[in-house]
């Protein structure tokens, strides 16, 4: 294996010495310790665990602020600070150092997961209040944190894989956790399994990279990527692409985000909405160097992100129940990430920025999801709902902010980062151009339909509940954290996007976008897309608004029960995977019954009946003995003779 | 050739006187028939008729037998021994003391358990 | 005999003999000596009180002695070149003599040995004397007998005080086979089996003796090997001879195919006697093995190694597939027993240069030491299990011992799975020292064989003990008799020494190394 690093120099990260920044290690800490807390001191924390877990969470979002502020204090070429920690793995050749990258990038995740993530704490405690094992919902949602903390703060791609595979499993413990539902139980095991193969993608990505390059750490991998050849680097590209698909739920690995709505609404908001899902956008805006280099992969990229953009709006737009909308809703806006992070250096800071309003404005509306079902006896279908918005004004206001962001009413948050990529897209060259722009458009058109629809649906209408219903506003504790949400949801673009700001925050970790020009409100595109825009909500109230929402689903068109059946996706991996893997698993049972064990057996078969055979020359009588001693004898003599005079 | 010539016509007189003596007793001694001359002559005890196989022998007769080796065996050694004693000096002296000390208490084991006792 | 017709007639000059250096062989000889006059005068019900503390104190003080030898460090061949006093042969002899100790504790604990060996099985002469309480008391100087033999075997420098000790080993044992107080038709039939069979396969080592000598016109072993490089045109001599001498100790040993009395005997035998064979013998047995096919046959080894090769591979080989098909625990202990012959073997092949010498010297002496102890403890646990009719020896009598008696049955399968070499047990060092001296040796394909045959021997342990775990006893099953202080002292020796040398092997290993150090001296 010869390394690409003939002679290492000193990537160009200033090392951090004291300061917030040296004690950054706190923000994984402090979560990980609230969570062991509460594991190891079992029901002895209950009284406490809530307050424990959410107190761990906004200590770990001060420190990050602080970590914030101490970065922007300095120049724009220091702002990428290496922490040390301490050598993890030396085993020879592999030499892991852990520590944690503070850089622009690492800390806008990190504000994002322990902001968001402190506020949906906070709602947790309510949302929680009445189940009894409370306590162990929060140390999971703080192990959560310290997982997804590590995977973005590392300095290294080991530690991004050790972080990767904590969100995995804190998202797979959250989903099941209602574990008594078998569909939650299954839905668990399902996102397991859908991850472990891009988790084996980006393993062997890992590894590529280490065999190309000697090491796992980020800065002399990219600082040496030119260096390695397109077609290695066109390897890892589609490795750690497929890790992505699995993480964010993008195609080909989409189906478990659906059925990951099982699990407890404030976990579909932070885990499946607002963070872990856009670990994969993360990967691949963090890993630019090695895109830059490969092209086909960043094509690749594009296009997932094009194709799941599309195929999660038209799921987003069947579905009655209201949170498997939103995650439909979800895998679409995440498709506009990667797609903007397929697009190179033009798209990485657009792509970021999306991701980060997105955070906003879909973690407050699926904590107002969880708001409505907590009112409607965690009846999840939205043909049952209707005329909520008198009964639940805080919810129905700060949902509808969110839903303005999402569709891209102009001053929303959705309005700028989202036009940017569709912008971005059609920048593209050529064809690709009009392809990946118009799939943008569309979906944004879609969007605006779906989202209307379950606007209408939900708050507008007539009452459809069931008898027993008795809606009314959540408690404070609750409403508090969509109020906040819903102001990231309506500045948080503007904030971001007018004058470039994020765009130049950025730019030392993903350099500097290609004839970007500012954003243009009156762009062609950005008009189109409000005439777009404009009329999927006007179809929608001509379906939802003005006709009554009938409370059973009607048959509806083949269209439509396509994207009921989430585009036939669980169809297409039963067909293409689980009934080939049961065959597989079938012959390979069939192969070592009579196979493997077949051979065993026969072979234990042979060597007994061997035995057996043999076991008759033990006649007993002593003649015979000495019969086979004497022929024993003249054939060692004999050999010996024959040896000797060769 | 020469020096086994007298062994060559000694074993030849043995030979012959022999077949002679053996020869010529059917013609001149007396013919008088009686049980006792059927029997064996003179050597071990009275043969009986014997179970298939050839039935049980006395232990005696091993122990008789194994006494008779060991003496044996004894005689080899002391032969040399005898021979040489002079020459030997008294490191052969005390070895042979060891050695028919040893044999003296396989004697003595097999006379104190009656090995030597018939009945 | 040259120099008795050089000396001037009238003087022959005294050989020296070291007295001190011959020490522990004289002790145990003069015990059993002793012992013997204790059978002749001693009263009936004092002669066991008398032969016990003779014979382990004997054992005792002769391994002291060794122990003093081997610290005084001289090495040297003593008597005239009949006995070699050396590193290796310290070793051994010490490992020969703490294995008989223990396997001696096991002799007088229970009634193992027959009332009174001259009466027909089922006479009323039987039932008389078993009546009167009478126990065969000759075993114990029988034993000390063999045990000299063993060590006079095992350090034998030249031909003829090996034949000499192979005859003092194997004649008290062929009697002892036959002193069995339970299954006496068995046991009369293993002794005459092993009586035939060994006499047979001495005249093997005699017949070769005589033609090696023939050969180079002396019996001693560095001599044998001086006239291998110079003599020519008597080679059919030398080939035939060495192959005849090889079948006399390869017998001893079980190697295949001369290994056909082993089951039949151990089955037969006394266990404490099964015991004392299948540890000291073998031990006995590979130091004479190493002493001829390395000192004597030494320069020949190029053409030796072949043929040992096959005898190495058919050993493990049968030993292992045929303990498969046992159904008696005896015999399946004995088919282990020419398994592990035949790994030991491979260390006998594995011969180079004198570093490689060492390394496969050492290995070999750890692994006897190993498996020396194993074995006791193995077969002193079989004399534990008992029914109505004796030792419970047949399989299906052991099943759900586990459960009867967990610690027993743990100490057993402790002890199968070393014989296995699982890691952690002695055996696992046992072969891995042997095995890596081998694979340096340039002996891979064996070591390949090895391994293998260690798996499939691994298949007939783990069973016994998935029998013992894994299955409901019987309710008539066999009874676990812990009352003997003794046999428990062997069995918890034997664990002990199996855990020790498996976890902190270090020390026994630097004391093989060092006694292989200087190798043979000739």
């Amino acid at each position: 294996m010869t390394s690409l690093l003939a002679a290492a120099p000193a990537a160009e990260i200033a090392q951090a010495s004291g300061g917030v920044l040296g004690l950054s290690w706190l923000m994984i800490a402090l979560p990980l310790a609230g969570a062991a807390i509460l594991l190891v001191g079992g029901r002895r924390t209950n009284s406490f665990g809530h307050l424990l877990g959410t107190a761990m969470s906004l200590a770990s979002f001060v420190v990050a602020v602080l970590a914030f502020f101490e970065l922007l204090g300095r120049t724009a070429e220091q702002r990428r600070v290496g922490v040390e920690l301490f050598d993890f793995i030396p085993a020879g050749q592999l030499d892991v150092k852990m520590g944690l990258l503070i850089d622009p990038l690492s800390i806008s995740f990190a504000l994002l997961i322990t902001g968001v993530g402190s506020l949906i704490h906070i709602y947790s405690i309510g949302y929680m209040s009445h189940d009894p094992d409370r306590r162990r919902f929060f140390s999971y949602l703080n192990l959560f944190v310290a997982a997804m903390l590590l995977l973005v703060l590392a300095d290294n791609y080991v530690g991004l894989y050790i972080g990767w595979e904590g969100v995995g499993l804190a998202s797979y413990l959250l989903i099941g956790f209602w574990q008594f539902k078998p569909s939650a139980a299954v839905a668990a095991k399902k996102a397991f399994i859908v991850n472990r193969v891009g988790d084996f993608g980006l393993a062997i990505g890992i590894f590529t990279l280490f065999a190309t390059f000697g090491t796992v750490a980020y800065g002399p991998i990219f600082e040496h990527a030119d260096k390695a050849s397109t077609g290695i680097l066109t390897a890892v590209g589609l490795l750690l692409l497929l890790g992505a698909c699995g993480k964010s739920a993008q195609l080909p690995l989409q189906s478990w985000l659906l059925d990951a709505m099982e699990g407890p609404t404030p976990v579909s908001a932070l885990i499946h909405a607002a963070t872990m899902v856009t670990a994969g956008v993360y990967l691949i805006t963090r890993s630019n160097p090695i895109f830059d280099g490969a092209p086909t992969a960043q094509l690749a990229v594009a296009i997932v992100g094009a194709a799941t953009l599309l195929a999660g709006a038209i799921i987003g737009c069947a579905k009655d129940d209201i949170k498997k909308a939103l995650a439909g809703s979800t895998m679409s806006q995440i498709g506009y990430m990667m797609l903007a992070a397929g697009l190179g250096p033009a798209g990485y800071a657009i792509a970021i920025a999306h991701l980060i309003t997105h955070g906003f404005f879909k973690a407050g509306m699926f904590l107002g999801a969880g708001s409505v079902m907590h009112a409607m006896n965690d009846d999840v279908n939205m043909r049952k709902y209707g005329g909520l918005r008198k009964v639940m004004p805080i919810t129905f206001i700060t949902f509808g902010l969110g839903y303005l962001a999402i569709i891209g009413f102009p001053g929303f948050a959705g309005y700028f980062t989202k036009d940017l990529i569709i912008e971005a897209a059609f920048g593209q060259e050529g064809v690709r151009g009009y392809l990946l722009g118009g799939a943008a458009l569309l979906g944004a058109a879609i969007t605006a339909f779906y989202m209307s629809r379950l606007m209408f649906m939900t708050f507008f209408g007539e009452k459809r509940w069931d008898k027993d219903a008795h809606p009314h506003e959540s408690p404070p504790v609750m409403t508090w954290p969509l109020i906040l949400l819903a102001i990231g949801s309506v500045g948080g673009g503007a904030f971001l996007v007018l004058g470039d700001r994020f765009i130049h925050f950025l730019e030392p970790v993903v350099g500097k976008p290609e004839n970007h020009h500012g954003f243009n409100p009156v762009a062609p595109v950005g008009l189109i897309t409000l005439v777009l825009v404009a009329a999927g909500v006007a179809l929608a109230w001509v379906m939802y608004g003005r006709r009554p929402v009938p409370v059973e689903a009607p048959r509806g068109s083949f269209l439509t029960v396509f994207a009921r059946r989430d585009l036939y996706g669980d169809a297409i991996n039963e067909s293409l995977l689980m009934r080939p893997g049961q065959w597989l698993t079938r012959f390979a049972v069939f192969f070592d019954n009579r196979g493997v064990d077949g051979l065993v057996n026969g072979l234990a078969a042979g060597v007994g009946g061997t035995s057996g055979r043999l076991r008759r020359l033990q006649t007993g009588f002593a003649r015979s003995y000495a019969l086979s001693m004497f022929f024993g004898a003249a054939i060692v003599a004999g050999a010996l003779l024959l040896v000797g005079n060769l | 050739m020469e020096l086994y010539a007298p062994i060559l016509v000694l074993g030849l007189l043995a030979a012959g006187f022999a077949i002679f003596s053996v020869g010529i007793a059917p013609f001149t001694g007396p013919k008088r028939w009686n049980r006792a001359k059927l029997d064996a002559y003179e050597c071990g005890i009275e043969p009986t008729r014997q179970p298939v196989g050839g039935g049980r022998f006395p232990l005696k007769y091993m122990i008789t037998a194994m006494l008779f080796i060991v003496f044996d065996i004894e005689i080899i050694f002391l032969y040399p021994w005898a021979v040489a004693f002079d020459q030997l000096g008294v490191f052969g002296l005390v070895e042979m003391v060891l050695f028919i000390l040893t044999v003296l208490v396989a004697y003595t084991y097999v006379w104190r358990r009656k090995g030597l006792d018939w009945d | 005999m040259s120099t008795l017709l050089a000396a001037p007639p009238g003087t022959i000059p005294a050989p020296t003999i070291e007295y001190t250096q011959l020490a522990p062989m004289m002790l145990v000889f003069g015990a059993a000596i002793v012992g013997v006059l204790v059978e002749a005068f001693a009263p009936r019900h004092l002669r066991s009180a008398v032969h016990v503390p003779l014979t382990l104190l004997s054992l005792a003080g002769a391994f002291a002695l060794t122990i003093l030898l081997a610290v005084d460090g001289t090495r040297n061949v003593a008597a005239m070149g009949a006995v070699a006093v050396d590193g290796p042969s310290l070793f051994i002899h010490g490992t020969i003599l703490v294995l008989a100790f223990v396997s001696v504790l096991l002799f007088n604990e229970r009634l193992q040995f027959v009332s009174q060996a001259a009466s027909v099985p089922g006479s009323t002469e039987e039932e008389d004397s078993l009546e009167e309480g009478a126990v065969q008391t000759e075993v114990y100087p029988l034993a000390l007998f063999a045990i000299g033999g063993m060590l006079l075997f095992s350090a034998a420098n030249d031909l003829l005080a090996m034949f000499v000790g192979l005859e003092v080993m194997s004649l008290p044992l062929y009697l002892l086979c036959g002193l069995a107080r339970r299954r006496r038709l068995l046991s009369q039939e293993a002794a005459v089996k092993y009586f035939l069979l060994g006499a047979f396969s001495s005249a093997f080592f005699l017949y070769g003796m005589a033609l090696i000598y023939g050969f180079a016109g002396s019996v001693d072993l560095a001599k044998i090997n001086d006239a291998l490089g110079s003599a020519s045109g008597r080679d059919t001599l030398l080939y035939v001879g060495a192959a005849l001498l090889g079948v006399g100790l390869l017998f001893k040993i079980g190697a295949a195919p001369f290994q056909a009395w082993k089951p039949d005997v151990y089955q037969g035998a006394p266990t404490p006697i099964t015991a004392l064979m299948a540890s000291g013998t073998l031990v006995a047995a590979f130091g004479a093995v190493l002493r001829v096919f390395w000192v004597a046959l030494g320069n020949l080894d190029w053409d030796w190694r072949p043929v040992m090769w096959g005898v190495a591979i058919l050993t493990m080989v049968v030993g292992a597939i045929l303990a498969i098909t046992q159904t008696d625990i005896k015999r399946m202990l004995a088919y282990s027993s020419i398994a592990h012959a035949g790994f030991l073997l491979t260390g006998v092949i594995a011969t180079g240069g004198p570093a490689q010498n060492e390394e496969a010297l050492s290995g070999i002496l750890f692994y006897l030491v190993a498996y020396g102890f194993t074995t006791v403890g193995a077969f002193a646990v079989v004399t534990m299990v008992r029914d109505a009719g004796g030792e419970a020896g047949h399989l299906s009598r052991w099943a759900g011992l586990g459960k009867r008696s967990p610690l027993l049955a743990g100490v057993f399968a402790f002890f199968l799975l070393a014989f296995a070499g699982i890691p952690l047990t002695s055996g696992f060092f046992g072969k891995y020292a042997v095995f890596a001296a081998a694979v340096s040796g340039g002996a891979t394909p064996l070591v390949i064989v090895g391994v293998v045959s260690s798996a499939i021997a691994a298949f007939f342990y783990v069973r016994v003990i998935v029998l013992m775990f894994f299955s409901d006893p019987a309710p008539d099953g066999p009874t676990v008799d812990v009352s003997s202080m003794g046999t428990a002292a062997v069995v918890a020796v034997a664990a002990a020494a199996t855990v020790v040398l498996g976890v902190l092997p270090q020390p026994v290993l630097d004391l093989a190394d060092a006694a292989a150090h200087s190798l043979f001296v000739r």
